[in-house]
């Protein structure tokens, strides 16, 4: 008995040791270890590190050039609203019997499975002057002179930069929704239309009460993704032209001007928004089931 | 009711809808297509709509692999991929295994563990994530990148955790009878039985892994260490204002991904779906 209970204790131990090893490894100790570097003036290299409490922060919270990168997220978060909203139309419109449905799924969603460095060459060629976007606004009649530079304009790259990730997220989004969607009961629809509903009514009162909770998840998501976007202006801009982002910023701190004290005290305030939105999540989701 | 009009026109518009959305995520790349195929010349002269002259004009291919390293990309990707792959499902079946099948003390502590982890987002911590890496001597070595990969997450925790509900326990205790120990209880039958699940996870993670580009480029900046998309990437320097070089790069890299998306799309689509759910 005593063998089978050591037997036992043995399986779990040696099954969960890598696993568990690689969590604490490479997330748990780097958390408590970027808190720690934020007190420190250290550039990630040198044997000393000087503590100097909470300066880091306050210069976060001071200077402009830190915070200003957060407006950026706006664009992203508003891209992801308009990309949800299409994606729902999308949903709903290819998971009705239509002609097609799975060749215009495959096509809206492929996107998705391409790799980042790709998508940011795609669309560099697409923005670039004469680019793709120019020709086909020259060919429907957009007179040259009201073309901006869709990646030089301070004021216009964001909107570029936050379609692209609209573009390659889109279908994602989708088939999520189409997949919630399919998991309604089909009976449901059946009786409703044997009671004359159209479909906008089954839509109101069967599918959307059906996929609400995907729905919220998917905002929550988008703000969390907002936050955090880096990898499309890193590709394509490297943040330049207004387009840096929190994430691009902290980045930079650590890996190229290398203060990684200040770089982990971003880092820390950037964990602690995304900490606010989960609870802010979970608080929404426990309010609303059963 | 709704005349037969109505309904004709509001199906017109659906499609209308549709196609505008194909055009929209097709085009940006068949005109990088036409691109990879033109010479600098033509590329300079002609528009951005306009076919190539030649499509059998592959030399902006041959640059792209042998000159601009794509090849050494793909062998250095499909190494890591294989490595960090097989890791990872291990990881993650053992622990999925072990929090399914037994009753321990912690039990409920590591699957939180797991849970908070999915919270943070990784790349807001590489600051320190980095200096482990450097401590490990793993900088610059194809391992850095396949460690940082090998572990599990929740996602597919949860994935296998489904599937093992429907593998009976009697199956379990059969093999105890017949003498077998738990390690062997799970490599020969439960793994098996989770065929469909590991399929899920590693289409999941493999389009993850092929197309992250952060982590290889931080941690792997050795030119001999390129993977594919930071090979890519690199592009950037020395082929800046060679567009015809870049596109047949970018369509280099996209083949893969469509080829794995046209055999197996139903399983894709469903992979994401039950990632999602869970969460």
């Amino acid at each position: 008995m005593k063998s089978k209970k050591f037997r036992k204790s043995f399986v779990i131990v040696s099954f969960l040791a890598v696993p568990v090893v690689l969590l604490l490894l490479f997330t748990y100790i780097p958390f408590f270890d970027m808190v720690r570097y934020s007190f420190y003036k250290w550039n990630g290299t040198s044997p000393t590190m000087k503590f100097i409490g909470l300066k880091n922060y306050i210069q976060i919270f001071t200077r402009s050039e830190y915070l200003v990168v957060f407006k950026t997220s706006i664009y992203y978060f508003v891209g992801s609203i308009v990309q949800i909203v299409v994606a729902l139309y999308f949903a709903v419109v290819l998971t009705a019997k239509i002609r097609g449905a799975s060749f215009f799924k495959g096509v809206i969603f492929f996107p998705y499975l391409i790799n980042g460095v790709a998508i940011g060459f795609i669309f560099m060629y697409f923005f670039r002057q004469a680019g793709t976007l120019d020709t086909i606004l020259l060919t429907l009649g957009v007179p040259q002179s009201k073309i901006p530079l869709w990646l030089g304009n301070p004021r216009i790259i964001n909107y570029s930069l936050a379609s692209v990730s609209v573009w390659r997220y889109l279908g994602q989004n989708m088939v999520m929704f189409a997949g919630a969607i399919q998991s309604i009961n089909g009976d449901l629809y059946e009786a409703a239309s044997i009671d004359g509903a159209n479909r906008w009514q089954q839509f109101k009162y069967i599918t959307f009460p059906g996929i609400k909770l995907i729905i919220s998840l998917n905002l929550i998501l988008a703000v969390k993704g907002a936050i955090s976007v880096f990898e499309i202006p890193k590709i394509m801009t490297d943040g330049a032209n207004g387009s840096s982002t929190f994430v691009l910023k902290t980045l930079d701190t650590a890996f190229t001007i290398h203060k990684v004290g200040l770089a982990s005290a971003m880092g820390v305030v950037l964990l602690v928004f995304i900490m606010i939105v989960t609870f802010i999540q979970k608080r929404f989701f426990e309010g609303d089931e059963r | 009711m709704k005349t037969v009009n109505q309904v004709k026109i509001s199906t017109a518009l659906i499609y209308l809808s549709l196609i505008m959305a194909s055009l929209i995520a097709i085009v940006p790349i068949i005109v990088v297509v036409f691109a990879s195929f033109k010479t600098t010349a033509e590329l300079n002269t002609t528009g951005v709509l306009e076919l190539p002259k030649n499509i059998f004009n592959f030399e902006n291919y041959r640059i792209a692999f042998v000159d601009g390293k794509m090849l050494l990309g793909f062998m250095n990707t499909l190494v890591i991929l294989f490595l960090s792959l097989a890791a990872t499902i291990l990881t993650g079946t053992m622990t999925a295994y072990v929090l399914h099948r037994f009753k321990f003390k912690g039990k409920k502590l590591i699957s939180d563990l797991f849970l908070i982890a999915s919270l943070i987002p990784s790349i807001t911590m590489q600051m320190s994530v980095f200096q482990i890496i450097v401590k490990l001597g793993l900088f610059n070595t194809l391992w850095s990148t396949v460690i940082l990969y090998a572990g599990t997450d929740i996602i597919s925790i949860y994935i296998f955790l489904q599937f093992m509900e429907n593998i009976p326990f009697s199956l379990d205790e059969a093999a105890i009878m017949d003498g077998a120990g738990q390690i062997r209880i799970f490599a020969t039958i439960i793994l098996p039985l989770l065929k469909s699940a590991i399929v899920t996870v590693v289409i999941l993670k493999g389009v993850v892994f092929y197309n992250e580009f952060y982590t290889p480029y931080l941690y792997m900046p050795k030119s001999e260490l390129a993977v594919i998309s930071t090979a890519l990437f690199r592009f950037k320097g020395p082929y800046g204002t060679k567009w015809e070089v870049i596109c047949a790069g970018v369509i280099i890299t996209l083949l893969p991904a469509l080829i794995v998306f046209l055999v197996m799309q139903k399983k894709i689509y469903s992979g994401l779906t039950s990632g999602a759910v869970k969460e």
